[in-house]
């Protein structure tokens, strides 16, 4: 633990050897491609496939009234609503899936992909969500027995009475409306799959990107049961994943298509997207519209907030939500200051667009609630005139009030914000900026300084909250150690580059005292694995990390007995130091892990199960509730508007540690993330639903050049209820980066009266506030 | 109808027939089966199918195969030479420089045209000049790093510490 050991996973990846799903290849393997609709909202006429299958290579053209045959043409999403697999009369959003094109080659499948006719009779779309509840908005769920309007589902969470109370009677109450806009998670490698249905043994291989194969598998079994694939036929095989960040959660229409055509024609199909159909047809992240309030006192006391949010789930609530919570976890907005008064609204409502609502690198809506609570705090600063830092030491929770419930019922596990705000200062010398920034206002310099003190929630979840269509958030371990003292272990989770391979091995190391060189890790095969609910929401280490933990000391309870046995003491005369048992006070009589092992194989004790092997499920008691202080200094050119973000110092606290590389490579890679909506990301629609920026020419993924130098540290405040202390990591980054960057160029543009910028904050926006504000 | 095209692909010697149209990216990964140069996207963005043409370093999906005719490449399974790493192969491995490991090709050989051309870039002169390949996941603190490792190894100096500055 606290070891930066290099990565065991590094040698295949760096010398070519990964093994991405694009890499499988099988004998008589057939290549899918699909028709996509140029239309937000049509009638499909007719469909003409006759060209299509003369040309040379084309074996298939599958379209939604042939899946309709099987009851196919429909599937569930995670949130249990219901999408097209492929239509059969309507589609819902530009580049929805309309038919796909089975060939023996890619490039012939592409071909007969272009010699699809489908004629399209084009409606009026919503797109704007704020229409979509109009009494005169077409309803666009028709397929939803009784459906009369686009709403989907209402949320509230907090006092609103108490919180009213608060608000009226309050010295102070500012407000500001936001857009956490659309984005998507574009990791490099797009999603993808091999289907290898074989009929003689009725058995389906399914290699594909998913960041959560069992809970796939079973969704293919629920989906195709009916037509014979029941769970035990069903292998799902996730290889090297390029890059999650919860957009490989989903089941998306393709992978069903492409298991539909396996199963009839008997070959195994390959389906692989291309980068625009993966940026404009799979499932999106953010697109919150919310109203942030804040009340308090004059001299800074925080008091309530309220927050009231439209959310634009597209035409299906694709979220992956656990069931018992539509919006995620956005009752985190609360953020990390002590006041008891909130409440939450949101209304989620159904648009002609792809489906909506699953991650960026956090899919619970934390991003969304951190970016309101962080923005109004600085909003609230900015209306009494105290410096933002102050404003925040003033209002944090303590550290001795952890364990602490906040206003909607979480129990924030443990927390030190004060050491970490004081850290990130001094790592910034912030008083020195304040002092800067001072003299070049004076001069009309922009310069800004932008805090974000946030308080995160992961580790999802407690079984008796949490769980995705029914099946329970624990995660699961598996330990088999060899004889020779060599062990492998498994996992229900699935790695993207998180660097699983290593740091389980670094856990299952410090417990069990075998070098985690000698730990293989396996991950991401259903008929090996554990079942387990996969790697997103920074759930592994917090879950699965902690099954290791625990299953590693079922082994050392079980190795303590058999030392006991072979040094003929009795078991509390033994101690355990990381490797070995040895007799209290007489350390020279000690037995190796490894000499243990070997006699559980070869001479165990009377009585006792032979082997040395544990598997544990692990189901959390609470969410841990990882925080950090980031600061964020930009300069801004008055005449262009152009930012440049000077300094970014990230804070981090995620509790122990068990690899440092790998936690500082999670949050440079997480602040590049956050930095990206802030600036750069945002999917735009026109009025008629097309989407304009769905290639990564205009879609700005950010590069060296945009990814500012970060500067990262750490404090340690250790989960007091996982067995490692450890909180998990990944999304914190993206998380708390956004409002930190806006929260800086509101600072700087704040001397012209400007109070709020929608993210992503470009040139252009800073440059048309500073000329509507008279400032150039 | 078919073109024969003849090329060396890392040092071994290959003749192939091919579609005038096929990519050279295609050709590497689907007749050679070499899988370590990948596809990020379609409109010559990212970078992760970056490969030596004859010592620089392109965008293969950009490439026809027909335009590599007679020409020479490297591939990421070329880099090695006799089990040994490259000192980029060994400074991203040693600097945590990727975390998914797709973008890590690409990223690996423009570098390495990249120090070829100019064996001491200043950090400006490496993030300008791995521009013209993305990484979703590593925020590229960390390929700099990995770059001025290898840098470093070239030249013969002294190596930087790996050790993560996180304190
Ligand atoms: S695949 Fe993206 S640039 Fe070649
Ligand atoms: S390491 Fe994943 S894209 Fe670069």
């Amino acid at each position: 633990m606290g070891h930066s050991l290099k990565r065991k996973e590094d040698a295949r990846f760096i010398q070519g050897k990964g093994r991405y799903v694009d890499d499988v290849k099988l004998p008589g393997m057939l290549y899918m491609d699909i028709v996509r609709s140029p239309y937000a909202y049509a009638k499909i006429k007719n469909i003409n496939i006759d060209e299509a299958m003369k040309v040379p290579g084309v074996v298939a053209v599958v379209t939604g009234r042939d899946l309709e045959k099987y009851n196919l043409h429909w599937m569930p999403t995670l949130m249990s609503d219901t999408q097209m697999v492929l239509p059969t009369d309507t589609v819902m959003y530009q580049a929805q899936e309309v038919a796909a094109v089975i060939a023996t080659s890619k490039y012939a499948a592409r071909d007969g992909r272009e010699a699809v006719r489908v004629e399209y009779e084009p409606m009026k779309p919503v797109i704007d969500p704020f229409k979509s509840l109009d009494p005169d908005a077409p309803v666009l769920r028709t397929d939803k027995e009784g459906k009369k309007d686009n709403h989907i589902w209402n949320w509230k969470v907090g006092d609103k009475e108490k919180t009213d109370d608060v608000f009226s009677k309050a010295e102070v109450v500012v407000k500001e409306q936001m857009h956490i806009p659309r984005i998507h998670v574009a990791s490099i490698e797009t999603c993808g799959c091999v289907a290898d249905y074989d009929k003689v043994n009725n058995h389906l291989t399914m290699y594909m990107t998913t960041q959560a194969p069992h809970a796939i598998r079973t969704v293919i079994a629920l989906v195709a049961g009916h037509v014979g694939l029941t769970e035990e036929k069903i292998r799902v095989i996730s290889p090297d994943i390029g890059g999650g960040f919860g957009g490989k959660v989903p089941v998306y229409p393709g992978y069903v298509i492409a298991i539909a055509v396996s199963f009839l024609v008997g070959k195994p199909v390959k389906w692989i997207e291309d980068r625009s159909e993966n940026l404009q047809a799979d499932s999106f992240a953010r697109d919150y519209h919310i109203t942030a309030e804040m009340a308090g006192t004059k001299d800074g006391k925080i008091l309530g907030t309220r927050f009231k949010i439209l959310a634009d789930h597209g035409y299906t609530d694709a979220s992956a939500n656990p069931s018992k919570f539509p919006t995620g976890m956005f009752s985190i907005a609360t953020g990390s200051y002590d006041y008891d008064a909130t409440y939450m609204e949101c209304d989620a409502v159904y648009t002609n667009k792809p489906p909506g609502g699953v991650a960026y690198r956090c899919s619970f809506r934390v991003t969304e609630a951190v970016h309101a609570i962080e923005r109004i705090t600085d909003r609230f600063a900015l209306e009494i005139g105290k410096d933002p830092a102050e404003l925040r030491l003033q209002n944090f929770i303590k550290k001795e009030d952890f364990p602490w419930k906040s206003p909607t019922g979480w129990i924030y596990d443990s927390g030190d914000y004060h050491k970490g705000l004081l850290k990130a200062m001094d790592a910034v010398d912030y008083h020195q900026l304040r002092a800067e920034q001072a003299e070049k206002r004076k001069r009309g310099e922009l310069m800004g300084i932008g805090l974000s003190t946030f308080t995160e929630v992961v580790g999802a979840g407690p079984s008796k909250d949490f769980d995705i269509l029914g099946i329970k958030m624990f995660d699961s371990a598996e330990i088999r150690v060899h004889p020779t003292g060599k062990a492998i272990a498994r996992f229900g989770t699935k790695s993207q580059g998180q660097g699983h391979e290593t740091t389980y091995a670094q856990i299952i190391a410090e417990e069990l005292g075998i070098p985690a060189e000698n730990i293989a890790i396996e991950e991401g095969d259903t008929d090996t694995a554990p079942y387990g609910l996969g790697t997103y929401a920074s759930r592994s280490t917090p879950t699965a990390g902690a099954a290791a933990a625990v299953a590693a000391r079922k082994l050392r309870d079980k190795a303590r007995k058999i030392a006991a046995y072979l040094l003929e003491v009795s078991e509390d005369d033994l101690e355990w130091e990381p490797g070995k048992f040895f007799v209290k006070g007489a350390p020279e009589k000690s037995k190796t892990i490894q000499e243990i092992v070997f006699a559980s194989y070869t001479n165990h004790p009377p009585g006792m199960e032979a082997g040395f092997e544990a598997t544990h499920y692990y189901d959390p008691p609470n969410l841990t509730f990882p925080s950090g202080a980031y600061i964020c200094v930009v300069d801004i050119d008055k005449e262009t508007g152009a930012i440049h973000v000077r300094r970014f110092v990230a804070i981090d606290d995620c509790g122990n540690i068990i690899n440092p590389m790998i936690v500082q490579g999670q949050v440079h890679g997480g602040l590049t993330q956050g930095i990206a909506p802030a600036m750069y990301e945002e999917l735009i629609y026109d009025e008629a639903g097309n989407i304009l920026n769905g290639t990564f020419m205009d879609y700005l993924v950010p590069t060296a050049v945009e990814s500012p130098k970060w500067e990262t540290g750490h404090t340690v405040t250790p989960s007091p209820h996982h067995p490692i202390g450890a909180k998990g990591v990944g999304e914190s980054p993206t998380v708390g980066a956004p409002p930190a960057i806006a929260n800086a160029i509101v600072d700087a543009l704040s001397p012209y009266g400007i109070t709020h910028l929608d993210i992503p904050i470009t040139p252009f926006k800073v440059w048309k506030a500073l000329k509507e504000k008279g400032a150039i | 109808m078919l073109k024969e095209i003849s090329i060396t692909v890392n040092g071994q010697q290959h003749t192939l027939e091919v579609e005038p149209r096929l990519l050279l990216v295609h050709m590497i990964r689907e007749l050679l089966n070499l899988t370590g140069t990948h596809i990020g996207c379609d409109t010559s963005s990212c970078g992760a199918c970056t490969i030596l043409l004859d010592g620089k370093s392109i965008k293969s999906c950009t490439v026809l195969a027909v335009q590599a005719n007679g020409k020479s490449i490297t591939t990421i399974e070329g880099v090695a030479q006799d089990g040994q790493l490259s000192p980029l192969q060994e400074g991203f491995k040693e600097n945590h420089g990727l975390h998914c490991g797709f973008c890590t090709p690409g990223m690996i050989l423009r570098a390495t045209e990249l120090l070829a051309n100019n064996p001491n870039p200043t950090e400006e002169e490496i993030r300008w000049g791995i521009a013209g390949n993305l990484c979703r996941c590593t925020g590229y603190n960390n390929i700099v790093k990995a770059i001025q490792y290898a840098g470093a190894k070239i030249r013969g100096e002294e190596l930087p510490s790996t050790e993560p500055e996180f304190v």
